[in-house]
């Protein structure tokens, strides 16, 4: 499969097989190596080292007072980390899983978000929020959301999730790295994913979306998990004779209207894909968009292939529900290709 | 099964709230729970700054009245509290107010404009809150509870020599933030007071219909953590607590909760009826435990405060109330621009073609 261009530093190790979650892992142990300010803090993270093993061996290498394990309580856990961020830290704090980010959601929304601005740039919060986010793990209820609408109409938020072990560490990298408070979606059907690659990698960044597949018919915008999909539907839409252009969006707030613009010009076509809920989500901010700055190019109205407008379903029902190849070339297909 | 009883385990606090000085400006017969009286020098220092920050509510009121500010929450009657524990902090240690404690800002040093911008509708937060180691004052409840404690947690981290100190209401102790505030800072012994401001009434919710305990000083020791209870409209007994608690924070003893019984005396805001949840009965019998009187009366008859010192702290008091009306007189400019300076720490290409749109709106009202 295609990854975002990684472009290794001279003399560095020869590639070896990558999980995603080995990618981040080390991505917060090159951050707490580098930067004595960064914390590691969330539930379960230390000894367990986080129910995905995200941050495995982190505690024992850095040591209690630099990754340990909170209470449980996610408002607790944000909005300390908003404290200690104004205290000069850079903390980065796990939510176990995406819905349970949500008690979090007003420490997020009304403080996170807003301290920079209500502040006149006098404190700023350079705090990163991980969310293993999204489905297709057969995970039963609240362990499945795509809540990415939620942050993106947040001012004042950046939201970025990675569709490869490459980007998964850059990002992350960049991420805490960032004075500005970021939301870092990690999609979980995309953990167990491997590249070869030579870590430390610095790919595009991180404001910047991806062509990660050339094509010339149409433009499918896909980002995290469904990037996989998309890439397959282009693959089968090949053996049809179809020239499909693939971008892995990787930040969706800022949205990149340039690569994106750049390539709906070139096809004239665009499809947005996501597994979140269709009604209000983020794929209706991205069509209107890129309608508004490409209408006299585009020969077809912009389609969105998402998840249908009912709650994440249980493990049986979620192929059902999941965007797949098969719909987005069904709904290449619904266009009137001789216009 | 046999229990072992932690010797950090604590006792539940007095119900009697300490206070060391009664309404009748006679020292009082309550068990002190460990607090040693501030002197009287310190005292009168207390008192000129509850009559300013009097002062200062009184006139803010009067200019919300007039509709020079958009709205604000006084904190009349709670003086005590407000300067009491204020004045208790170290410069390094950290402040985290919320909406009612204007007053404590004061105290900080937080000049009057750099205050009241946020109630005039200029910018959300007025000050820099570097400069005054203050937290810009937080309106959703409960939420600055934790923000205080990561804050001490970091400085613990750190080793550097800051606590903190966070203000609530008896109706924001109901809120989760709270207690998983309470909750973290004693499971990371942070060093962080919890000043709890029990004025009786969440807007309109009297305490009964807010939590059914004895007292919400109790709640400490489910946390693990001490809990006093005293006197609010005792400034002595209000600093004794707030400083003895800070003492043990610095020496590495975690948080403490300290409850202050007070009285809000004027309306949650200028936008609500107290008159439809209170009585005035209610009312007239609070104005008998009056924080700033009870206290002239015990500094006259410890013969530090006589009708001259008085008459210059009321002149001390009536500069303040003239500088904060000069100050309000004018209207700030505000500049649109600033809608988008402060959003992210590097410019944003939606933010920047929707600021080039306003600015272009902007020059032809101009023009026309
Ligand atoms: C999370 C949240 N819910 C509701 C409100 C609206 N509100 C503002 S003040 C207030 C009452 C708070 O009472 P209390 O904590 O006792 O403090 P007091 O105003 O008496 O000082 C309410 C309900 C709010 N600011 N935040």
């Amino acid at each position: 499969m295609t990854v975002t261009a990684a472009t290794t530093a001279e003399g560095a190790p020869t590639p070896v097989s990558v999980t995603m979650t080995k990618a981040l892992n080390q991505a917060l142990r090159d951050s707490l190596s580098d930067d004595q300010n960064v914390l590691v803090f969330g539930e379960d993270v230390g000894r367990l080292g986080g129910v995905f093993r995200v941050t495995e061996g982190l505690r024992k290498e850095f040591g209690p007072e630099r990754v340990w394990d909170s209470p449980l309580a996610e408002s607790g856990i944000v909005g300390t980390a908003i404290g200690m961020a104004m205290a000069g830290m850079r903390p980065v704090v796990e939510m176990q899983f995406d819905a349970y980010a949500y008690p979090a959601f007003e420490q997020i929304v009304s403080h996170v978000a807003k301290m920079r601005n209500r502040t006149k740039g006098k404190v700023s919060l350079p705090l990163t929020i991980r969310i293993p986010y999204a489905g297709d793990i057969g995970g039963v209820e609240h362990h499945s959301d795509s809540s990415e609408a939620y942050w993106c109409s947040t001012p004042g938020l950046t939201v970025v999730t990675p569709s490869n072990p490459a980007d998964a560490y850059s990002l992350l990298r960049e991420s805490i790295a960032s004075e500005d408070p970021v939301i870092f979606m990690e999609p979980k059907s995309r953990y167990w994913m491997k590249d070869e690659l030579a870590l430390p990698v610095q790919t595009a960044p991180m404001d910047r979306a991806q062509v990660v597949r050339v094509g010339s018919d149409v433009t499918l915008l896909a980002y995290g998990p469904t990037v996989r999909t998309a890439l397959a539907a282009a693959e089968e839409g090949a053996d049809h004779g179809l020239s499909i252009e693939v971008i892995d969006l990787r930040s969706l707030s800022p949205f990149d209207d340039e690569t994106v613009s750049a390539s709906v010009r070139k096809t004239s076509r665009a499809v947005i894909i996501h597994e979140a809920a269709q009604f209000g989500g983020y794929g209706a901010e991205v069509a209107a968009r890129v309608t508004e700055d490409n209408f006299t190019h585009l020969s077809a109205p912009i389609l969105r292939i998402t998840g249908f407008d009912v709650p994440y379903p249980s493990p049986k029902l979620e192929e059902y529900f999941l965007p797949t190849a098969e719909r987005i070339l069904d709904a290449l297909e619904s266009w009137d290709w001789e216009l | 099964m046999t229990i072992d009883v932690p010797t950090s385990r604590r006792a539940l606090p007095q119900l009697q709230p300490v206070s060391f000085i009664g309404a009748d400006g006679q020292p009082t017969d309550v068990p002190t729970d460990g607090l040693t009286i501030p002197s009287d020098r310190t005292l009168l220092g207390l008192y000129q700054k509850m009559v300013q920050v009097r002062r200062f509510e009184a006139q803010v009121t009067h200019l919300t009245r007039q509709g020079r500010l958009a709205t604000y929450p006084s904190a009349a009657g709670q003086e005590a509290i407000e300067v009491g524990a204020t004045t208790a902090l170290a410069p390094n240690d950290w402040l985290f107010p919320t909406y009612r404690d204007s007053a404590s800002l004061l105290t900080r040093g937080v000049p009057v404009t750099e205050i009241l911008s946020a109630f005039r509708g200029d910018w959300h937060c007025g000050f820099d809150p570097n400069e005054y180691h203050t937290s810009p004052a937080a309106t959703p409840l409960a939420t600055q509870t934790l923000h205080a404690t990561g804050f001490a947690m970091a400085a613990k981290l750190k080793g550097e020599d800051a606590c903190t100190l966070t203000f609530l209401g008896d109706g924001a102790s109901s809120e989760g933030d709270t207690h998983e505030a309470f909750n973290f800072a004693s499971v990371w012994q942070t060093p962080t007071v919890f000043v709890l401001a029990n004025n009786q009434y969440a807007i309109s919710t009297p305490l009964r219909e807010q939590a059914n305990a004895t007292m919400l000083a109790d709640r400490a020791a489910g946390y693990g953590m001490p809990g006093l209870r005293v006197d609010g409209n005792d400034i002595a007994a209000v600093f004794a607590a707030v400083t003895a608690a800070l003492e043990r924070a610095r020496n590495g003893e975690g948080p403490t909760l300290i409850e202050c019984l007070t009285y809000r005396m004027e309306s949650h805001t200028n936008s609500d009826d107290p008159t439809k949840y209170r009585d005035a009965e209610e009312v007239e019998h609070w104005k008998q435990f009056d924080p700033i009187d009870r206290l002239e009366k015990h500094l006259r008859t410890a013969g530090v405060l006589d009708d001259d010192v008085a008459a210059e702290i009321t002149a001390s008091a009536e500069e303040l109330a003239t500088s904060v009306r000069d100050a309000m007189n004018t209207d700030a400019e505000v500049d649109p621009s600033e809608l988008f300076a402060y959003v992210y720490a590097n410019p944003r290409a939606n933010l920047i073609s929707q600021q080039e749109k306003l600015e272009a709106e902007l020059a032809t009202a101009a023009q026309s």
